[in-house]
């Protein structure tokens, strides 16, 4: 059927709540959403399973599967319902499975527990105690999900259906007020009220430059032509940040209505996901949420009745890191090489088929839905000054609770790190966090209470970025971890320009040079002019900020670096070369352990004696410092 | 760009059969528009032919009547396409940020030994490929190696070998 009016919509909204009223879900102010037991002829339970890629990965499907069959089979495939969800964030600690109404939360689930769980806790209502999150610290059992560390300091808005709604079915998004953003914007308000709304709010892009939301829509609808487009960037370039995979993953839909009404605020009646082919889950359920809401014409022409028509379509990238900058990407969907050009014109002015076309990250749409529902007030209530909302993490890296995290703005490195992120893994010692990828730098012990914001984090030398943060310990080497991003930009430069083409290679191969130990004094120099250089005269923002990593370890790890070079020696053992493998003799108890695993046999002694490692033959590898037991191997 | 009608020539070979030309003539043909549908075609393309050798490129440009260099500056700017055949299991390590931090360089290092080729090279015997690939999306399973579509997580090196050694098996 379609739905031609937002009272057409609404009944569908009360309709469709019936299917998903067991579910507890996230705190949230702005959700109103009442949930309660079931009636007799209900269903009754839902054992809700994450499908996000870090579940899936660990066998989720196959999990699913399992739950489904014995359901079946013991006759209470009527009563229960296992739904599979997107991402619940906390992915350290996959497969995840929810039972509502109960509020208990599983972690790590085999299939093989599937039984277990329909047994005991499904018929006989008993908890699993094996199953539950036990939280590292005081090793306490944890049973619901709002009362673990990891969750309470959350607050989700961009990732509030992600682990609550099927992503794959439309009702379960419109019973949690799906496409009532839009309905209402169509059919209550004038193009120029929804820019309103989201420049009093305050939103900026989450895709890394900070910009005004609101801002950008103005501009795009001020400029000339009737023909205009909404892109949604989906390219999500950062190694090591997957918000915006686990949004188009576990809530799709979103995305489509705020790309409509972006679409309706500037005038423009067609959009464009650019999304990574590497994203095959996303993609999959993008196309899915496309055709549902075609279906029931909330996608396609006269959307609720009124003369707006809009529609969405996929454009694939191919595994280019600088698509993901605006101009490169308009490029790569006209089928061709994705190299940016010089800004202005502006996509605004003059973006894709050279018309005005505004380009949103999918984090940015995230938000747009909420705040048309809520209001500019409560979004600006949120956060710090100048920066509005929450912003979504991808906390990875040596830290114990790997996973997604919303927090506001505002909220410090240290609580993240510490309170959510539970600590760096194996009790080693904290050295930096990265946040930015490799347009930015990291950050110290010194300056974790900072809060977080654009602004904050320009100031001490990192950026926001798309929110990749990367957590390292004192085993990682910041030379090598500049290396490691050098490395990155070199492989991804798009060579348009002499200055981020030659020069992030020369700088690659003086770090190449520092870490084998053969660096000098007058390289760190030459590095170090190279960065103001390149930084200055390149033509995107690839190049302008492929120096930061450097930059930023340079500043904070000066002494590292000085050591690399003076004294030839790594302190983390990381840089091979510059590494010494010994034997403590006070620690050895002659186990022989080393000598075993050493491929090249230069560790000898004789057992229950003080073992000694060959220098001259050594190739640090490391194994023996790994095999021994007793702490005996000293590295470097 | 006029809708394409070029006469176009298709090769027929042992490893690039004329079947798969037409599959993908088919594919062209029915395109609403192939103005700026190029990347699109060489995603259907590879997925034809598992690869994009000089004939598919040509071939390509000729259907959509534009210069074969053209066609072949875009194959080489994008690392998903590749021009060299695969094997028949694609072993991809994750070389993002999350899953370096966590050590796969040594991961790599531990493959390329056991089966004696080094990134973006293939066996003799066409069994395996290795593939340094960027973040997929589950850093939270670092470090992360891929065999085809099958997502190996937590990965240590010593368990490089089971890993491998199961394809080796089930071939067998
Ligand atoms: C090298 C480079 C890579 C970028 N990668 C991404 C990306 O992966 N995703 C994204 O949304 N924006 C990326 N951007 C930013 C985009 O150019 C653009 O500013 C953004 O998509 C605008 O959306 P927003 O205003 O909603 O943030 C990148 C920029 C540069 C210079
Ligand atoms: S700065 Fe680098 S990526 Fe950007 S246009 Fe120049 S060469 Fe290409
Ligand atoms: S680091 Fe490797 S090569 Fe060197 S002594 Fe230890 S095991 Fe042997
Ligand atoms: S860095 Fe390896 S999956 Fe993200």
């Amino acid at each position: 059927m379609q739905i031609k009016s937002l009272e057409e919509l609404i009944k569908i909204k009360e309709k469709s709540y019936k299917s998903v009223y067991l579910r507890q879900h996230h705190n949230n102010d702005s959700d109103e959403i009442e949930t309660r037991n079931a009636t007799e002829d209900e269903i009754s339970k839902n054992i809700i399973v994450c499908g996000g890629t870090g579940c899936l990965a660990t066998d989720s499907a196959k999990l699913i599967k399992n739950l489904e069959l014995i359901l079946k089979a013991r006759g209470y495939d009527h009563k229960v319902k296992v739904i599979r969800t997107g991402c619940f964030g906390f992915c350290e600690q996959g497969p995840i499975v929810k039972i509502d109404p109960d509020n208990i939360f599983y972690v790590k689930v085999h299939p093989q527990d599937a039984k277990e769980i329909i047994d005991e806790h499904i018929i006989k209502g008993k908890k699993i105690e094996r199953l539950l999150y036990i939280e590292p610290v005081e090793g306490k059992k944890i049973e619901q999900h709002d009362d673990m560390p990891f969750y309470k300091k959350q607050m989700r808005i961009a990732l509030r259906n992600c682990g609550l709604i099927n992503p794959e079915d439309i009702y379960e998004y419109i019973a949690f007020k799906g496409y009532e953003a839009l309905g209402r914007s169509l059919t209550t308000m004038s193009p120029e009220e929804v820019i309103e709304v989201i420049t009093k709010s305050g939103l900026r892009g989450r895709g890394g430059g900070g910009f005004p939301t609101g801002l950008k829509w103005q501009y795009t609808r001020a400029s000339e032509g009737t023909t205009k487009y909404i892109i949604c960037n989906g390219d999500e370039g950062d190694p090591g940040a997957f918000m915006d995979r686990s949004i188009l993953e576990g809530d799709p839909h979103t995305i489509l209505e705020s790309m409509a009404i972006a679409g309706y605020a500037i005038g423009a009646q067609r959009g464009f996901v650019y999304i990574r082919a590497e994203y095959p889950l996303a993609i999959e359920r993008l196309n899915i949420a496309i055709k549902q809401a075609r279906e029931v014409g909330l996608l396609g022409k006269n959307l609720f009745g009124t003369d707006f028509h809009f529609d969405i379509e996929l454009k694939y990238g191919a595994g280019a890191f600088v698509c993901g900058e605006e101009t490169a990407l308009i490029h790569s969907m006209e089928g061709k090489r994705g190299e940016p050009h010089y800004k202005p014109p502006y996509p605004a002015q003059k973006g894709y088929r050279g018309k005005a076309t505004c380009v949103n990250n999918v984090e940015t749409f995230a938000n747009i839905t909420s705040i048309i529902l809520n209001g500019h007030e409560w979004f600006s209530s949120i956060g710090t000054e100048k920066s509005k909302g929450t912003k979504v993490f991808a906390l990875a890296g040596k830290i114990n609770n790997v996973g997604l995290v919303e927090v506001p703005m505002g909220t410090t490195l240290r609580e993240i790190i510490y309170e959510i992120g539970g600590g760096i893994q194996n009790h080693a010692k904290f050295k930096a966090v990265q946040t930015g990828g490799p347009s930015g730098g990291v950050i110290t012990e010194k300056n974790l209470d900072t809060p977080i914001d654009y602004e904050s984090l320009s100031a001490i030398g990192s950026m926001m970025g798309s929110g990749g943060m990367i957590v390292m310990d004192e085993h990682n080497c910041m030379v090598n971890i500049s290396k490691f991003y050098l490395e990155f930009i070199t492989d991804e430069s798009c060579g348009r320009c002499t200055p981020c083409r030659v020069g992030t290679k020369r700088m690659y191969e003086l770090l190449n040079k520092i870490s084998s130990g053969e660096g000098t004094l007058e390289d760190l120099d030459a590095l170090k002019q190279l960065c103001h250089m390149i930084k200055g005269s390149s033509l995107c923002g690839l190049g302008q900020t492929a120096p930061n990593p450097v930059l930023s370890t340079m500043h904070y790890f000066w002494d590292e670096y000085l050591s690399h070079v003076k004294d030839k020696y790594c302190p983390t053992g990381e840089c091979k070369n510059l590494s010494k493998y010994s034997i403590n003799p006070d620690k050895c108890v002659g186990c022989t352990a080393c000598a075993r695993v050493c491929p090249v046999d230069c560790i000898s002694g004789e057992p229950k004696k003080t073992f000694i490692i060959d220098e001259s033959i050594c190739i640090k590898c490391g194994a023996c410092f790994d095999a021994c037991k007793f702490n005996a191997v000293i590295k470097p | 760009m006029p809708k394409a009608n070029f006469q176009v020539e298709i090769p027929n070979t042992e490893n690039l059969p004329k079947e798969k030309f037409n599959e993908l003539k088919q594919y062209i043909d029915g395109l609403k528009s192939t103005e700026g549908a190029l990347i699109q075609i060489l995603h259907q393309a590879q997925e034809i032919f598992g690869y994009l050798p000089k004939e598919v490129q040509l071939f390509v440009a000729r259907a959509l009547g534009m210069p074969g260099s053209e066609v072949c500056g875009v194959v080489s700017f994008y690392s998903y396409f590749t021009t060299e055949p695969v094997g028949k299991h694609v072993i991809s390590v994750c070389m993002g940020t999350a899953c370096f931090v966590r050590g796969a360089d040594k991961i790599v290092d531990r493959i390329a030994k056991k089966i004696g080729i080094g990134p973006e090279e293939t066996t003799k015997d066409g069994f395996f490929t290795l593939k340094n690939i960027r973040c997929i999306g589950a850093c939270g399973l670092a470090p992360v190696v891929m065999v085809d579509d099958k997502v190996y997580g937590r990965v240590k090196e010593e368990d490089i070998d089971d890993i491998l050694d199961s394809y080796r098996k089930e071939e067998a």
